[in-house]
């Protein structure tokens, strides 16, 4: 099984200037990202939206791709989001999904039948035109060219290892940078969003 | 125009103010009594459709349609709203976004007793979010749309048209 960390590391060379939404991943992107302007880390405005953010961005920037880095969690709170995705079928969108198996800022709880579901065969029946699964860094490595090449949806599903946070939430270490307008702001300024 | 056409809401009277307001993206779910505006909307080219099938999908998705620069529009029922708290809270509330929610008011009536519970809760849901509204019944009433859209953008905050003849102006 891989770690969060090294599946975001081996995700840099093929950023480039492509929208990048972290979800739940920010804290380990935020030191990697050479486009900070493009990166959309908000956090958890209300769990299981990031694939919707997603999707809204990629339809509204069809000149750009828009990596999304997705959680089991928010996907199992929202499983038809997939079907919208795949109808709307935005060529620029690359949805990855990062399975832990638990609710990790919550303890670590399993999410349900965290260890027998299949995320990209869900993906794939709801009509994502690629699918792929990993569980080994070497064979995620090794496949990024490919999947980096293919038109989108592509779906993506990566099985980490659990990293569990006991905190409090307002014991927790703040790892963001900028604050939730502030990402807003400098990403409508670097997309030139006027509407 | 006769009695019968000034009592209701038409479909044209809806599309002509989400086109007047330069809206880019419609992300809905079909509504009890919206089939008319749906097949409207489908057929304008300037018009692209986002379909949901939960309607707390469509917050986000608009957020995100607003970010990279295009203008969208939520059409749900009171239902989905409601089943959308906290998604409206979150993506739409918390980012500032300036955008008008149609919303069918199922249940609603100027007479008699509602006995729909969920007409009796959807003014309260607005309440408690501290989200404004305007009522629309018919096609006297398409200013009211207008005063959304831009009371949305003066004040980045979603505002909410509730659609009262939910069951007559669409119903041809």
């Amino acid at each position: 099984m891989m770690h969060t960390a090294e599946m975001m590391k081996a995700f840099v060379p093929y950023r480039g200037d492509a929208i990048l939404v972290p979800g739940r991943s920010g804290r380990y992107w935020i030191n990697l990202s050479d486009n900070q302007p493009l990166d959309v880390e908000l956090g958890d405005p209300s769990m299981g939206g990031h694939a919707g953010l997603g999707l809204g961005l990629a339809l509204a920037r069809s000149d750009k791709k828009v990596m999304l880095f997705d959680s089991e969690g928010d996907i199992l709170m929202s499983l038809g989001i997939l079907a919208t995705v795949a109808e709307q079928s935005p060529p620029n969108l690359y949805h990855f999904l990062i399975d832990n198996g638990v609710y990790a800022t919550t303890g670590g709880q399993p999410v349900p039948n965290a260890d027998n579901i299949q995320y990209d065969m869900i993906a794939r029946g709801c009509g994502y035109p690629s699918t792929y699964a990993f569980t080994e860094i070497g064979d995620f490595e090794r496949a990024l060219p490919e999947i980096m090449g293919k038109p989108g949806p592509v779906f993506v599903s990566c099985k980490v290892v659990p990293e569990i946070e006991n905190e409090p939430i307002g014991r927790r270490r703040r790892w963001q940078t900028r604050t939730r307008e502030e990402v807003v702001v400098d990403l409508r300024r670097a997309l030139g969003s006027s509407r | 125009m006769n009695d019968m056409t000034a009592n209701v809401l038409s479909p044209e009277t809806m599309l002509a103010q989400i086109k007047k307001h330069g809206v880019t993206h419609v992300v809905y779910l079909p509504d009890s009594e919206t089939n008319w505006l749906y097949l409207l909307m489908k057929a304008d080219p300037a018009i692209h459709l986002v379909g949901v099938n939960r309607e707390g999908h469509a917050s986000s998705i608009a957020a995100g349609l607003w970010l990279g620069g295009a203008k969208p529009l939520i059409l749900i029922q009171n239902t989905g709203m409601l089943e959308s708290g906290d998604s409206i809270r979150g993506w739409l509330m918390s980012l500032n976004v300036p955008i008008v929610l149609m919303v069918g008011y199922r249940g609603w009536t100027r007479h008699g007793v509602t006995t729909d519970t969920v007409a009796t809760y959807t003014e309260r849901f607005l309440m408690a979010f501290g989200l404004n509204y305007y009522l629309v019944e018919n096609d006297a009433d398409a200013s009211r749309i207008a005063v959304a859209f831009e009371e949305a953008e003066r004040t980045k905050r979603p505002v909410v048209v509730l659609v009262g003849d939910e069951y007559h102006g669409f119903n041809r």
